[in-house]
C-alpha cells in the first residue's frame, strides 16, 4: 500500500526494537558474564559490563578434557544422527510418492497415525530399557524419538510430489536405470532444498537434545554438551567434582565453576549461531510448510 | 493373466521401494507402535520378571490412586491453564509481531528483526534455563544485583516463590517461540492482494480499519486451523520449560507441575511407576480424543487444512 506514514514506521521500529533487545539482552548477559572473573561474579553478580575481563573460564574449558570430550560426543551424535535421519526419512518419503505401489495408502496411514497417538514416555522408556537395553549406549543418544518423525516424512513427501517431474523418472526407467540408481542419482540431487531443510532441523534436534541423555545415560563418557550443561545447572560443582576424580592436580577451589558453566553454554550454542545464517532460508521454509499441514 | 501372478509380478516390480521404505517402517514400529501397546502398563503392577506385557493385571487400581490424589488435579489444571494462555496470548503476540514486520518498508530492517526474533528457537531449553538463571538467581542474578539492589529493594528468591512463576514461564515461552509462530502469519500477510489495501485507503479507511477489516479476515482460516491444532495438543506441555527452567525446584511445584513433569518424576521413582503409567495413559488417550475432535472440526471449516 502507498502511504506516507512515518509515524507508524517509527512505531513499528520501536516495538520491534524493544522485542529485539528483550531477545538479545539475556544472551549478552550470558556471553559477557562468561568473560568476567569468578570473584567479580560472586561479589557483584552477573553483569553486562564485566569489571575485569577474564578468560580463565575459557582456558579451563580448552585445557580440561571432559568438556572437549562432551563436545566430541555431541558432534558425533549430531553428524551421524543427521545423516542417518535424512536417509531414512527421504527413502520412506519417496516410496510414499509411488502411486501404484501396493499398500501405499496403508503405509501412509501408519506413518500419519504416529502423529495422532503416542504411547508417551513411560511405555517408551520401559521398552528401550527392558527390551532393547540401550541404557548407557551411544544408541540411546541417536535413536529414541529422534531418528525419524512423521512430520518430516510428510513435508519431504509433498516436496517430492511437487518438485520431481515424473517424466524424468520415467525416462530413466526406460533407459534401464535401477530404482536405487534413480533414487540416489536423480531424486536426491534434485532435492537439495528439502534435504537442507530437514537436515538443519534434524541437526538442531540432535545438537539440542538433552532428554535422551537424562533418561538413558549415566555413564560420564557418553555425556554430551547439553547433558553436561544440564548436570551443571543443578550442581555448579559437577565439573569440578568430576575433574577432581580424573586429575589429582586440579584444585577444586581454583575451578571457576560459575563463569565456566556460562562459557560452556556459550560454546554450546556457538555452532548453531555459525550455521544459522546459511540455513535460515531453509529453516524458515520448513517452519512455514510444516506449521499447518503435516 | 491370472490375479495371483499379477500380484507376484507387482511385488517383483516394486520390491526396491519396499526395501527403501523398510528402515523407516521398522523404526516407526519400534519407536511408536510398541509403546502404544505398552500403554497396557497403566493396568498392571509392573514387575521385572513379568516385563511390560506380562506383569499382573490389576484393573483400574493405578487410576484410582492417581485420581484420589491432589496431584492429578494440580497437573491437569496447570497443563490446561498454561496452554490456554499460550494459545490466546500467542494469537495476539504472533499476529501483531507479524503485522509490524510486514508493514516495515525497509526490507533490511525486516530481515534483521526477523533473524533476531527467530534466534531463540535455535537454543536448547538448557541454554534458556541458563539465561533465565543469569537473570533470576538469588545470589548472583542480574535482577537482584543490578535492579533491585540499586533501587533499595529486598532481593527476591525466585526459585522458592510461587507467585512469580506463571509470569516467568509465560514470558520464557514467548521469548523462545514468538519467532517461529509469527512466520506463518507473515507468509499469509504477504499473500494478501495489495489492491485490497489500495482500494480501502482510497475510500479513506484508516490503518486500523484496514487491519481489522482486511488483514484479520484474510488470516481467519490460518487462525482457526492453528488454534484448533493447538487445542488438540492442550494436554501436552514442553517438558524442558516446566522442569528445567524452574530448575526442578520443589518449593514452586504447585505452579510448575504439568502432566509431562509428573510422568517423568514418577518414572524416576520406581515406587510410583504405576501412577506414572496411569498419568501417561490419561495424557495419551485424552490427547488422542482431542486431536480427533479438533481435526473433524477443521475438516468441517476448511477441509484442505485438516490433517487427514
Amino acid at each position: 500500500m502507498v502511504r506516507k506514514d512515518t509515524g507508524f514506521q517509527v512505531f513499528c521500529h520501536v516495538i520491534l526494537a524493544i522485542m529485539a533487545v528483550l531477545v538479545l539482552f539475556p544472551l549478552a548477559l550470558l556471553i559477557l558474564s562468561s568473560m568476567s572473573s569468578e570473584s567479580d561474579i560472586i561479589k557483584y553478580g552477573y553483569s553486562l559490563i564485566p569489571k575485569n575481563f577474564d578468560f580463565t573460564a575459557y582456558k579451563f574449558i580448552f585445557s580440561e578434557g571432559s568438556v572437549f570430550h562432551s563436545y566430541l560426543v555431541t558432534i558425533f551424535v549430531t553428524l551421524v544422527g543427521t545423516v542417518a535421519s535424512v536417509l531414512v526419512t527421504t527413502m520412506l518419503a519417496y516410496t510414499l510418492t509411488i502411486n501404484d505401489m501396493p499398500g501405499r495408502r496403508i503405509l501412509s496411514f501408519l506413518v500419519l497415525f504416529t502423529m495422532l497417538f503416542s504411547g508417551g514416555l513411560v511405555p517408551s522408556y520401559m521398552m528401550w530399557t527392558t527390551i532393547f537395553h540401550i541404557k548407557n549406549t551411544i544408541w540411546a543418544l541417536l535413536i529414541p524419538n529422534l531418528l525419524c518423525s512423521a512430520f518430516h516424512i510428510m513435508i519431504t513427501r509433498s516436496y517430492f510430489q511437487n518438485n520431481i517431474p515424473p517424466a524424468i523418472l520415467e525416462s530413466a526407467r526406460i533407459d534401464g536405470m535401477s530404482e536405487f540408481g534413480i533414487f540416489f542419482k536423480i531424486v536426491l540431487p534434485l532435492s537439495v532444498p528439502i534435504i537442507a531443510t530437514i537436515g538443519f532441523m534434524k541437526a538442531l534436534m540432535y545438537w539440542n537434545d538433552w532428554t535422551n541423555s537424562l533418561y538413558y545415560i549415566t555413564d560420564k563418557n557418553l555425556v554430551g554438551i547439553q547433558a553436561l550443561l544440564n548436570n551443571m545447572l543443578t550442581n555448579v560443582q559437577y565439573l569440578a567434582q568430576s575433574m577432581d576424580a580424573s586429575s589429582v592436580a586440579t584444585d577444586m577451589a581454583t575451578v571457576p565453576s560459575l563463569s565456566m558453566r556460562l562459557a560452556i553454554a556459550v560454546v554450546g550454542m556457538l555452532p548453531m549461531i555459525i550455521l544459522y545464517p546459511f540455513f535460515q532460508k531453509y529453516y524458515m521454509k520448513g517452519l512455514t510448510v510444516g506449521a499447518v499441514k503435516g | 493373466m491370472q490375479k495371483k501372478s499379477s500380484l507376484m509380478k507387482k511385488l517383483k516390480k516394486y520390491w526396491p521401494f519396499y526395501f527403501l521404505a523398510l528402515p523407516g517402517l521398522i523404526y516407526f514400529f519400534i519407536n511408536n507402535y510398541i509403546p502404544m501397546g505398552g500403554l497396557i502398563l497403566a493396568f498392571e503392577k509392573y514387575t521385572v520378571s513379568g516385563g511390560i506385557f506380562g506383569s499382573k493385571k490389576i484393573g483400574f487400581q493405578n487410576f484410582k490412586f492417581l485420581f484420589s490424589n491432589a496431584d492429578a488435579w494440580i497437573m491437569t489444571r496447570n497443563t490446561l491453564l498454561y496452554n490456554i494462555v499460550f494459545i490466546l496470548l500467542g494469537l495476539v503476540i504472533s499476529i501483531l509481531t507479524a503485522y509490524f514486520l510486514h508493514e516495515l518498508k525497509s526490507n533490511m530492517s525486516r530481515k534483521f528483526y526477523q533473524t533476531v526474533i527467530l534466534f531463540p528457537s535455535l537454543l536448547s531449553i538448557i541454554i534458556v534455563s541458563y539465561l533465565a538463571n543469569a537473570l533470576l538467581a538469588g545470589d548472583t542474578g542480574f535482577i537482584n544485583n543490578h535492579i533491585l539492589l540499586p533501587l533499595g529493594l529486598e532481593p527476591i528468591s525466585f526459585y522458592s516463590e510461587k507467585k512469580w512463576w506463571p509470569f516467568i514461564l509465560v514470558f520464557v515461552h514467548f521469548w523462545q517461540m514468538t519467532g517461529t509462530s509469527c512466520i506463518l502469519y507473515l507468509a499469509n500477510m504477504s499473500a494478501i492482494d495489495p489492491s485490497l489495501y489500495e482500494a480501502a485507503s482510497m475510500d479513506g479507511a484508516t490503518r486500523w480499519q484496514s487491519f481489522f477489516n482486511i488483514t484479520i479476515p484474510c488470516l481467519v482460516p490460518t487462525i482457526i486451523t492453528l488454534t484448533i491444532l493447538a487445542v488438540g495438543k492442550i494436554f501436552n506441555s514442553d517438558f524442558g520449560l516446566f522442569y528445567q527452567v524452574p530448575m526442578n525446584s520443589g518449593a514452586i511445584i504447585d505452579v510448575t507441575q504439568t502432566i509431562d513433569t509428573y510422568v517423568y518424576r514418577g518414572l524416576m521413582n520406581t515406587a510410583n511407576l504405576g501412577m506414572s503409567a496411569a498419568a501417561c495413559f490419561y495424557q495419551s488417550v485424552v490427547g488422542f480424543c482431542l486431536v480427533m475432535i479438533t481435526n473433524s472440526m477443521v475438516r468441517r471449516i476448511s477441509s484442505e487444512n485438516a490433517m487427514f
